[in-house]
């Protein structure tokens, strides 16, 4: 990570979160009062954030048993450990507003058994990654023949969690793929310490990650229902 | 005797209510009318003016009334939750006012089958009604109306305390805010039953048992110490048991090639049978153990979600990698019910190696969790 920005005061009491740049881009999509599952949560920032600025229902499902113990040290009512290898069982069909995954389906096992899943318990989705086409990613393979590592991408190959890298234009065919409809992109560079902006020209090479918004595709609903 | 401990309640006394006084008795859930009923209970720290601060400890098939604290200057060992309660602990006296009753059925001052029937002057043995889950509840809360508490701050209890917190959410939603459930199920699997009735069978067949009619006589105490043995191995874990006992022998260097104790384990499992028979009436073992097979929680609904449907508390639901009596898939269970109706829970499974026992023995990360979710539960209007 490395890229946290300045702490956040969120109230008058004095609560702060330290918040990744792509999440408060993500804070500024959610619409106040909805109902969110934050998927690997991680020590519930994001999901805090959201219950105090925006008033929503926060939920969240963690892997890490440490990282559940910070989120009830938060306050947060509604976490739950679990591998989202697992998928979403627990939730019906458009039971929540928004399903966010940040940096996170490249660990997964089951990529587009997840996607569908997000998309089908949420009205909307949203999926952050790390973009794989990034051109500092394109040089080092291609000028020193390594393995990249970037900010992004830190850890060495044969230690990295990473099994399931994408870029842009690879999850723009998974979507498709999996039958999910793109509401919106949004690619993003680093811009200065913890900031990032927006990529408007050439995302696939200019931009270092991006947030996809995402929905359930006309013909997705029945094509999971009759894999059920 | 650590009375003179800071985090310690110091020396408490068991109390007791009795109600249900005929012809105002209990309906329970088997159909019969019954009373009177005692409750056995100790109390800590103080109830607050609003009356919103009262935690509710439900304890597990073996337990009691005496959660923490010392009954004189000369126990040995203190109340059988007390690394989790007394000041500065999880369930902190200085901010909560703890209560711990012993359930119905029970025979450690609560009436069950070794209490004497006032009709006949003699113990009520197995003419003692059969008791659930549901009814250790219900007679649970005529104590908490009669300590005068609208709403509990919070239920809490592992194993078969834990089915007792669910019921109390279930059945009382109104007078529960936080409820945390341990280690525990909506419903037994087949294979818990399956132990259930080894140790009852085990009781049953003991000579001394005679129909439950033993009382003034020898009690049947091989039959209550092999329930036990079993019991334990239950609650314990292959890891555990291995690291524990291995395959080490006790007090010799070769094997015996006799059928006394060699193995270490089998000298634990002996001692913890022998000893709990001191302390435990053989009747309220099948009395007990049966109310445990009995609960299922869903039954009456029809869909656990349902059960859930109008649920109001907050939970925290804990489960142990190494349960394998109350395994993690049955906490997550439920926690899938509140997802489904929307009910406020957070679950975490926490490593252990100390199997079903780790309930009582992981309070490093008990404390933790409870602790934060207390604080925060306790805030904002009831």
């Amino acid at each position: 990570m490395g890229d946290l920005g300045e702490p956040i005061r969120l109230n008058d009491t004095g609560t702060t979160v330290r918040l990744l740049p792509e999440h408060r881009v993500i804070m500024d999509l959610i619409a106040e009062g909805s109902r969110v599952l934050d998927l690997g949560c991680g020590e519930g920032d994001l999901l805090l954030a959201l219950k105090i600025k925006k008033n929503v229902r926060a939920e969240g499902i963690e892997l890490s048993e440490a990282c559940i113990q910070a989120c009830v040290a938060k306050g947060l009512f509604s976490v739950q450990h679990g591998d989202l290898d697992e998928g979403l069982a627990n939730y019906p069909d458009k039971s929540i507003d928004d399903v966010i995954l940040t940096n996170t389906i490249q660990v997964l096992h089951r990529p587009l058994f997840l996607i569908r899943e997000m998309a089908r318990v949420g009205k909307r989705c949203i999926v952050s990654f790390p973009n794989f086409a990034h051109w500092p990613v394109r040089w080092q393979l291609f000028a020193h023949g390594r393995m990249p590592k970037t900010g992004k991408l830190p850890s060495e190959w044969y230690e990295t969690s990473n099994i399931h890298l994408t870029t842009i234009i690879d999850f723009r065919h998974f979507c498709q793929k999996a039958g999910i409809h793109i509401l919106q992109e949004i690619p993003l560079r680093p811009s200065g310490p913890g900031q990032r902006s927006i990529v408007r020209f050439a995302p696939n090479l200019r931009a270092d990650s991006a947030i996809f918004v995402l929905e359930a595709g006309p013909g997705m609903m029945s094509d999971s229902a009759a894999t059920h | 005797m650590t009375t003179e401990d800071k985090c310690s309640v110091g020396i408490v006394e068991t109390k007791s209510l009795t109600f249900a006084q005929p012809p105002n008795e209990m309906l329970l859930e088997c159909g019969r009318s019954f009373g009177p009923i005692t409750l056995a209970y100790e109390t800590y720290g103080e109830l607050s003016p609003a009356k919103d601060n009262a935690i509710l400890i439900l304890h597990a098939l073996s337990g009691d009334a005496h959660a923490a604290g010392f009954h004189n200057a000369h126990e040995r060992s203190p109340g059988w939750w007390d690394i989790m309660i007394g000041p500065g602990k999880a369930f902190d006296t200085r901010k909560y006012f703890i209560i711990c009753s012993n359930v119905i059925g029970g025979c450690k001052g609560s009436t069950g089958p070794s209490s004497i029937d006032p009709q006949t002057g003699k113990p009520y043995a197995l003419s003692f009604p059969m008791v659930t889950i549901q009814d250790m509840v219900n007679a649970q809360r005529a104590l908490i109306d009669h300590l005068g508490i609208d709403q509990l701050l919070c239920a809490v209890g592992g194993s078969m305390g834990g089915m007792q917190v669910l019921q109390w959410v279930v059945s009382y939603p109104e007078r529960v805010r936080l409820a945390i459930p341990i280690a525990t199920t909506s419903k037994l699997s087949a294979q818990s039953i399956a132990f259930n009735e080894v140790g009852r069978q085990s009781i049953e067949s003991d000579p001394h048992w005679k129909e439950g009619e033993y009382y003034g006589h020898p009690i049947p105490r091989r039959g209550l110490a092999i329930a036990r043995m079993i019991g334990h191995i239950t609650y314990l874990s292959e890891k555990s048991m291995h690291q524990k006992f291995g395959r080490k022998l006790q007090d010799k260097a070769k094997y015996g090639y006799d059928f006394r104790t060699d193995f270490q384990v089998e000298s634990y499992l002996r001692y913890k049978g022998d000893s709990f028979v001191d302390r435990f009436d053989a009747n309220s073992y099948l009395y007990i153990s049966k109310a445990m097979d009995y609960f299922d929680l869903a039954q009456p609904f029809g869909k656990l979600e349902q059960a859930f449907a109008s649920v109001k508390a907050k939970f925290l639901l804990i489960s142990f990698s190494s349960d394998w009596l109350f395994p993690s898939y049955q906490s997550k269970e439920i926690v899938s019910a509140c997802r489904r109706v929307g009910a406020e829970a957070i679950y975490t499974e926490i490593q252990s190696d100390y199997g079903h026992d780790a309930f009582l023995l992981e309070t490093e990360q008990l404390t933790s969790l409870i602790t934060n979710f207390l604080t925060h539960g306790s805030k904002g209007a009831s």
